[in-house]
């Protein structure tokens, strides 16, 4: 069910606790524990920026935790998703494996692209993540390519492709959503729409703060959600998902804020347009305290349950961290060896 | 009487044979269900194995090229095709910044052994904007290998080592080549890695390199001074641009110290350029018996005008003309 746009762009709407029936509470707290995993690792990469440990661009996605879970919640392993500048929640979703993504963005071997990456460019095929790049756009094809492949393998598998409100300005979409359309490809579009590119609010570069417009005039099957509501985009991808593993592609716009600037640590709150008061309360529409307080409410999870999960994901971010920092550079022959195949 | 083939006779047979035989090959690109955009390269091959497989598609270079990079990662060896090398500049991004980095930047742990066939289609007053080859752009990339073969035994055999390849392939085929006839020989599968500059000719006077069509040049022009000028040629055809391999080429040069490099692009920052620099730089200048000459198109966009191709075309006699200057 489409929510209204105008409802969707205001934080003061969809502030309160989510709808969590019909859902198993191993499922909730497994939500839970996912989108607390990705928001502690994300705010240990941000102190590390900080600090000036990390060099590599970082671009976080606190606040955005939700979509990546919820999408990940319907996939495969055999899926193929691919991501952009902004993955670290996409990959983690799918492996929880932050010791893989804290050395890669330290650029040691043990990193999930042996150092080669950074946090732009991060992989974990045996997962279902099949890589992130951070050129604008560039795996939305790659992604539509990745669904012709398994049409070809004929096993249901789908393609996943994770782009934002600014890919949407990238020739590249269009081309892509009109060849998924005339060839049936089963690709789930993953439009993750947080007003913004880099500074600049969608408003100021779009005539339409809808991207959906783009699927419909491709024939594509849309659906404009609340990107904060783990839960309800759970229920209406896994509505979907059998359509798209038979060959259909579909759009799925997800609305919601990050946190943080567009790249390192900052709040980035006057960097071309102001945005301090509109962070202030697009915190309240946080989507892990929304499961939370719906969780308690229904007597499913404690404040007890609550702060020992947030305990033992702290220690599991120390440890990981901590041992990232230890680990082993590439080799210097590295800079060569994965150029060709031989 | 011997059994002759033809260069697009080979490409259409290499397509058969992995059609055949590589259940993970398929090809997409534009035109591929006409007979308009490949010449004989692609005849019936939609019949005869599907369009599944022999995909015709929206005019979207981009997203295309980018679904066959896409694809390659997911364990295809597809192939895109571009019926001109002037269209495919709208996917460049998906060849230099995605395919050929891909390995590279995920460690190893990815990689994108895509096949992107550009068909150079020139002469004729089609003008600036169908005529363009680029290869040395792509030449200049770490990650992307480039194939441009010139016999019709290399159009076929290379075509099936490109697609057969664990990395990413610029295979770059010329129109004025495909009614080029030889000696037909059986299907030969080689390894791309193990692919170096082949020798034609063997002389002692100049050493002299061409690239797809200037090789046809070339081997006209090496048999025209050999019989009026008694100017004996060592006469190398590149086939692969990148990596380039040049130790053949750097031993013939200091044999006959003089080279002379035939490409049918532009001057600045050209494969001539290449193969120059990489030979002088390696080699004791006292062996050089003159300078090294490249002979490349001038500096000009194509022209339409008839009178204007006639000089901006590299001919057979300009070749002849440069190697007598050089060993003068």
């Amino acid at each position: 069910m489409n929510q209204e746009v105008s409802e969707l762009i205001d934080p003061l709407k969809f502030r309160g606790k989510i709808d969590i029936n019909d859902i198993e509470k191993s499922m909730l707290i497994d939500m839970l524990r996912k989108m607390i995993l990705i928001r502690k690792a994300e705010e240990k990469l941000s102190e590390h920026v900080e600090s000036g440990k990390i060099k590599c661009p970082c671009h976080l996605g606190i606040g955005q935790e939700a979509i990546g879970v919820a999408v990940a919640l319907i996939m495969r392993k055999t899926d193929r998703a691919f991501g952009a500048h902004r993955s670290h929640a996409h990959f983690l979703a799918l492996n929880e494996n932050t010791y893989s993504l804290f050395a890669e963005v330290l650029g040691k071997y043990d990193g999930c692209s042996h150092g080669m990456g950074g946090s732009m460019h991060i992989v974990d095929n045996e997962n279902g993540f099949r890589g992130s790049v951070p050129i604008v756009g560039a795996t939305i094809p790659i992604a539509t390519g990745a669904g012709l492949a398994a049409k070809m393998d004929k096993t249901g598998d789908i393609a996943i492709s994770y782009f934002g409100d600014g890919s949407c300005e990238e020739g590249v979409l269009h081309e892509s959503l009109n060849m998924a359309s005339i060839m049936n490809l089963p690709v789930l579009y993953v439009c993750e729409n947080n007003l913004f590119a880099s500074h600049l609010h969608i408003d100021l570069r779009q005539p339409s703060n809808s991207t959906s417009r783009f699927a419909k005039a491709n024939q594509i099957k849309s659906l404009t959600v609340d990107g904060n509501d783990v839960v309800g985009m759970y229920k209406l991808l896994k509505n979907e998902i059998s359509e798209i593993r038979n060959n259909k592609p579909f759009y799925f716009e997800a609305y919601t804020y990050r946190w943080k600037g567009h790249v390192g640590h900052r709040d980035d709150i006057d960097v071309g347009v102001k945005r301090g008061d509109q962070l202030n309360e697009w915190k309240e529409r946080d989507p892990i305290k929304r499961l939370f307080v719906a969780m308690k409410d229904q007597g499913i999870y404690s404040d007890q349950d609550y702060e020992s999960l947030l305990s033992e994901i702290d220690q599991k971010i120390t440890a990981d961290w901590n041992k990232a920092e230890m680990a082993e550079f590439p080799n210097e022959d590295f800079l060569f060896n994965p150029v060709y195949s031989n | 009487m011997k059994k002759t083939t033809t260069y697009a006779a080979g490409i259409l047979e290499a397509y058969e044979y992995l059609l055949s035989n590589h259940k993970e090959f398929f090809i997409i690109g534009q035109g591929l269900w006409s007979p308009w955009y490949v010449g004989a390269t692609m005849t019936d091959l939609d019949k005869k194995f599907g369009k599944e497989r022999v995909i015709d598609c929206p005019i979207s270079e981009l997203a295309t090229t980018g679904a066959t990079v896409g694809a390659a990662i997911c364990g295809y060896k597809p192939m895109i095709v571009h019926p001109r090398v002037d269209f495919m500049l709208l996917a460049v991004d998906q060849i230099v910044t995605q395919a050929a980095k891909w390995r590279h930047m995920f460690g190893g742990n990815s990689s994108a052994p895509a096949t992107f066939r550009a068909i150079i289609n020139r002469g004729g007053e089609q003008g600036a904007q169908h005529s363009q080859s680029l290869h040395s752009w792509f030449a200049h990339i770490p990650g992307l290998k480039v194939v441009m073969p010139y016999t019709a035994k290399d159009a076929r055999d290379l075509m099936i080592s490109s697609v057969l390849s664990e990395d990413p392939v610029m295979f770059i085929d010329d129109r004025w080549l495909y009614e080029k006839e030889e000696e037909y020989t059986e299907i030969e599968i080689i390894d791309l890695n193990n692919v170096k500059p082949q020798k034609l000719r063997n002389g002692n006077d100049v050493t002299i390199v061409g690239l797809s069509y200037t090789s046809f040049l070339c081997e006209k022009a090496c048999q025209s001074v050999e019989i009026s000028n008694k100017i004996t040629t060592d006469f190398f055809d590149i086939r692969v641009l990148n990596p380039l391999k040049i130790d053949d080429i750097l031993e013939s040069v200091k044999k006959t110290g003089r080279l002379l490099v035939v490409d049918g692009d532009w001057e600045s920052c050209g494969m001539a350029s290449e193969i120059i620099t990489s030979v002088i730089e390696k080699i004791d200048i006292s062996l050089l018996k003159s300078s090294p000459i490249r002979l490349t198109l001038p500096n000009s966009p194509a022209p339409t005008s008839k009178v204007l191709e006639q000089k901006y075309y590299i001919k057979e006699s300009d070749i002849v003309d440069a190697l007598v200057q050089i060993t003068i």
